[in-house]
């Protein structure tokens, strides 16, 4: 027993320091997500067909593709991202391991970064190494594929960390996937015109580090925000379970 | 010295328009273990539930060392351990794995010490077998392994005996009561025939009229 002697048990005082607790997040849910493979490939999948069928789908020309081709991988990446959503909290609700992260005496907005950060490891950085093949199959140059990926690069965090207030607060919901997409897109929308914004001023020589900064700024802003949300949308979905 | 480490005081809950219980005072102190006795779908789990912090949809008063619980949420969970229907243990890893992501926002445990845990539930040689080629019994072992490691003073079990076996059961007993004996405090819903001498009890669902 741990604590032997026939004593008095003592409050716990000493605790774990929130560091090493959103660590122990990040790396539970990297590991479950690596048994289960089929789980992380398919929001790619999903990115690499959409973006393949366009040129089949709607024209295979050069100067067409040149033009839209930044935008096609950005609203692939986009509702890439929004597929796996559903994932980020469904399994540890079912399974009761949420219960256990909320019970746990660590700043509960932390851990649920940790856990958005995994995701966005897991989803949207794939998406970002992906992005720079798509984009030399639909004609982009060096330049606009460059400022494409830094885009993605910012605005794939921003995605997951929006993300999680949606999958947060629809958790306890029987038919959520419809209601999310509902929350999240008109919230994905300012990322998305800047995103593909940035690629466009580029392509055009204009300067994009006005864009890049805005876009900038939409992450410090999700990501000081969005943990504190979704972490009290949890709560809720939790005390309605 | 016996100052109640957990204070109810008018606790009030509606779930689905549907009034589980109302005027509901009580203390839980150091040293005691207690069975939330009642029905099904009288809100024992609602009950446990609220007390642990996981439901946030009651009214009245909570008081946590004589404070309100809100006060400091943080000291709270950490001297409190709640085991739920739900066994919080992810089917694709391993029992070892579980416990460690279990204990690490906690507190440091060495993996001697978590192995010791699992022989001590009867899962010695189970430990890198991935928790979904598991019985339920085995699962639901894997999340009682927390008792035999844990410190915390107070103890919230919901329906711990599910899908344990006899000789298990017995073993658990033993251990809740030898937990009241050094002063922890415990509080158990089962519908198992738990009779273990100075239980105490709340009883749910009696001399409450609805509306």
């Amino acid at each position: 027993m741990g604590s032997a002697g026939g004593a008095l048990i003592k409050p716990v005082e000493q605790g774990v320091s929130p560091l090493s607790a959103m660590g122990a997040v990040f790396g539970r849910d990297v590991r479950v997500a690596f048994r289960q493979r089929q789980d992380l490939l398919n929001p790619l999948l999903f990115f690499v067909m959409v973006v393949s069928l366009f040129p089949l789908g709607v024209s295979p020309e050069v100067s067409f593709l040149q033009q839209s081709g930044a935008g096609i991988l950005w609203v692939a990446a986009l509702l890439a991202v929004l597929l796996s959503l559903d994932h980020l909290f469904r399994h540890d609700f079912d399974d009761g391991t949420l219960e256990q992260l909320v019970l746990q005496p660590q700043p509960l907005f932390l851990l649920v970064l940790a856990k958005t950060l995994a995701h966005w490891m897991l989803t949207g950085l794939p998406l970002v190494i992906l992005a720079p093949v798509l984009g030399v199959m639909v004609h982009l140059d060096g330049n606009s594929i460059a400022i494409l990926c830094l885009t993605l690069l910012i605005g794939t965090p921003v995605l997951s960390l929006i993300g999680s207030i949606g999958a947060a607060l629809t958790l306890g919901l029987r038919s959520a996937g419809v209601l999310l997409s509902l929350l999240i897109i008109p919230l994905y929308i300012p990322v998305l015109i800047f995103g593909t914004g940035t690629v466009a001023a580029a392509a055009e020589g204009a300067p994009v580090g006005g864009y890049l900064a805005l876009m900038g700024a939409f992450l410090v802003l999700a990501l000081t925000l969005a943990p504190f949300a979704s972490a009290a949308a949890l709560r809720i979905s939790l005390s309605n379970s | 010295m016996s100052e109640p480490l957990l204070q109810a005081i008018d606790l009030e809950c509606e779930r689905d328009e549907r009034l589980l219980f109302k005027n509901l005072s009580f203390s839980i102190l150091p040293g005691t273990l207690t069975r939330v006795e009642g029905a099904n779908g009288s809100g024992k789990t609602t009950l446990l539930r609220i007390l642990a912090g996981l439901n946030d949809a009651w009214a009245g008063h909570l008081l946590w060392c004589g404070k309100s619980r809100a006060y400091d949420r943080e000291s709270f969970h950490r001297n409190t351990l709640y085991l739920g229907h739900r066994p919080g243990i992810k089917p694709l890893l391993t029992p070892m794995e579980n416990l460690r992501a279990l204990m690490a926002g906690r507190r440091p445990v060495t993996d001697d010490v978590l192995q010791q845990a699992l022989e001590g539930t009867g899962l010695a040689g189970y430990g890198d077998v991935p928790c979904r080629n598991l019985s339920a019994g085995q699962q639901r072992r894997v999340a009682l392994a927390r008792l035999l490691i844990a410190d915390e003073p107070l103890w919230l079990l919901d329906e711990v005996f599910t899908a344990i076996d006899a000789e298990g059961v017995s073993a658990i007993e033993t251990l809740l009561q030898q937990r009241a004996a050094e002063g922890g405090a415990v509080l158990v819903t089962t519908h198992h025939d738990l009779q273990l001498p100075g239980m105490g009890r709340i009883v749910l669902g009696e001399g409450q009229s609805n509306g």
